[in-house]
């Protein structure tokens, strides 16, 4: 970690979908201090409640309880104007990126969308160096993309560009749902070193979440488990890993398939 | 003695575009697969690993048109029969094909139970209902699923159960062969390995005899299978069994996917994965040379120029112009 700054945290969070018989606990008191340019994971299997306290902490959804500190003052989302300020600091990418893109602009169109939402006055040639430079950060050749249809791409180009985004935009805050989950294995291990160089260039804060314990070994520094909407356990990801205390985080590891260990079915 | 159940020899399968030019999906693919055997198949995404699967079927729609060569089952060629023959007799009884979306195939309309009565209806129709409801019970309990699950309706299940359904489904009339086409890419690790299971189950109780497996999880497929097969531009780029593929690679572009695993294991933090530069080529004009060379480290001009032939070296086949010791002592150079 590069500094101890704390930037967001969150204490008692709760959220209760629904009422009377069918109310459930998506989220249940759970606590999180993620710091400025700390990489965190939260781990869980399908229905475990990670992408609702994403959501939350995206201020997508409405926390039911608990209470949320953003850099040392209490998160208000009250009226629509305080949402755009607290989003110009927060960022996400999704699992489909074909879903986050608008499907009838051109590349070149996307990107500059990025440009207009900082409020830049640009040049053409000042506009065209930062959409390249992007590029090549996430090992894109703009000069040929940028006349293409986001169809015309694949999903790993997709996924990248996407980062490519987060990338002129700089916000404090990323938050990466599943974004591995549709791409092969090669660029998975280029979206997740992107991650990690955004971290070391920009001191970004990323919230990683996935189902794929070796995934957040890899990127993470802190490693948050969560089953049934409870944090069950907490701490940084060597131990977490290495050296797992709750039951649920031990099933989780032995889940996934490694290759110097053998692989129990049960 | 050990038969071959799946004889595939210079099979070719191309889509066609438009413009009506032919892009070689599967180019000259060969391969043999003993009875009792589970072959894994790897690649990135776009290599071509679907369309081998799909072309294993003998079925062919339009784009996807049928070149050349041959696939035999027991010694049978599949692609001399009609449409009608193959979907009598080799459909579901000889081999048994899960797409990648399978478990959105399910009509949300429809019991569990009336896929089997309808697979029933074509290729047992001498069953009574109460015969086919007896033995779909019969088969669900001995994979450990819940006899429940047939009478719901595809959306009360959950994922993993949608897609283990979907396998028991496609294994009722016992296939000789079930191709696997990443039966496990949409469902978290835990209902993963359950559909694991599910499949080391159907092959410990000979419901299938072998398994044709693709992913692009090498990790799981170390698990999973004998052989692993690797793909790259819709030619097979090496084969050999599951601890040589992992951890002694020959051919530099099954170097570069062993370099991208990534495990919950000790080492693994900070460890450098591999990338590979750039894209596979566009299939419609296929580089002259080796289909690697433009995205290989160790290129030379030799790999550009003239094409490549299959080496075989202790029962392993590979397509590289080096052999193996000197691609060893570059593999052992770049790591010191």
């Amino acid at each position: 970690m590069s500094s101890r700054d704390l930037l967001i945290r969150g204490r008692g969070i709760t959220k209760v979908f629904g009422y009377g018989a069918a109310k459930t606990t998506a989220v249940d008191t759970v606590d999180f201090d993620f710091h400025k340019g700390e990489i965190i994971s939260i781990v869980g299997e399908s229905g475990s409640g990670k992408t609702t306290l994403a959501k939350i902490i995206m201020g997508l959804l409405k926390e039911s309880g608990g209470s949320i500190d953003y850099k040392g003052q209490p998160r208000v989302l009250r009226r629509h104007a305080d949402l755009k300020k607290y989003w110009k600091d927060i960022q996400a990418i999704f699992q489909d990126p074909f879903s986050s893109f608008n499907l009838f602009q051109r590349v070149e169109k996307l990107l500059l969308s990025c440009i207009r939402l900082q409020g830049l006055k640009l040049t053409k040639d000042e506009q065209f160096n930062k959409m390249k430079e992007a590029c090549s950060f996430v090992n894109l050749k703009f000069e040929e993309l940028y006349n293409k249809y986001p169809f015309e791409l694949s999903g790993g180009q997709m996924q990248r560009l996407m980062i490519a985004r987060i990338f002129m935009l700089h916000p404090k805050v990323l938050i990466a749902d599943e974004p591995t989950s549709m791409v092969d294995a090669c660029s998975r291990s280029t979206i997740l070193d992107m991650l990690l160089k955004l971290r070391d260039e920009n001191e970004m804060t990323i919230i990683f979440i996935t189902h794929d314990v070796g995934l957040a070994y890899y990127v993470s520094d802190t490693i948050y488990i969560m089953e049934k909407g409870q944090i069950v356990e907490r701490g940084p990801a060597e131990d977490i890993i290495l050296n797992p205390q709750h039951a649920y985080t031990r099933q989780l590891i032995s889940d996934v398939p490694k290759i110097h260990t053998a692989w129990d079915l049960g | 003695m050990t038969t071959n159940i799946l004889e595939v020899s210079g099979l070719k399968t191309y889509y066609k575009t438009r413009l009506k030019e032919k892009v070689f999906a599967v180019d000259g693919v060969d391969f043999v697969l003993e009875e009792g055997k589970t072959l894994g198949i790897a690649g990135e995404s776009g290599c071509g690993k679907s369309t081998l699967a799909l072309s294993l079927m003998g079925f062919y729609f339009p784009p996807l048109h049928y070149g050349s060569g041959s696939i035999q089952i027991h010694g049978r060629d599949i692609m001399k029969l009609s449409k009608e023959q193959l979907r009598t007799q080799i459909s579901g009884r000889e081999i048994a094909y899960i797409p990648q979306a399978a478990m959105n195939a399910l009509n949300p309309t429809l019991r569990i139970i009336r896929f089997i009565e309808d697979i029933m209806k074509e290729h047992r129709p001498e069953l009574t209902k109460k015969q086919v409801w007896d033995m779909a019970v019969e088969r669900f309990e001995t994979l450990n699923l819940s006899p429940k699950v047939l009478r719901s309706y595809p959306n009360e299940l959950s994922g993993g159960m949608k897609q283990r359904t979907v396998i028991a489904i496609s294994t009722i009339l016992n296939p000789k062969v079930l191709i696997a086409d990443e039966p496990t890419s949409a469902l978290d690790v835990t209902s993963q390995k359950a559909v694991i299971k599910l499949m080391k189950d159907l092959l410990d109780k000979q419901f299938i005899r072998s398994l044709v497996f693709i992913t692009h999880e090498l990790p799981l497929l170390y698990h999973v299978t004998d052989d692993i097969m690797v793909m790259y531009a819709g030619e097979i780029v090496e084969r050999g069994t599951a601890d040589q593929m992992i951890f002694d690679p020959l051919h530099p572009y099954t170097k570069k996917l062993m370099g991208s695993i990534i495990v919950p294991e000790e080492g693994m933090k900070g460890h450098k994965l591999a990338a590979i530069p750039g894209t596979p080529p566009n299939l419609k004009h296929v580089p002259a040379g080796c289909r690697f060379a433009e995205r290989c480290s160790y290129a030379q001009d030799i790999c550009r120029e003239s094409n490549v032939a299959v080496q075989e070296v202790d029962g392993r086949q590979y397509r590289c112009h080096f052999d193996t010791g000197t691609l060893k002592e570059w593999y052992a150079n770049e790591q010191s």
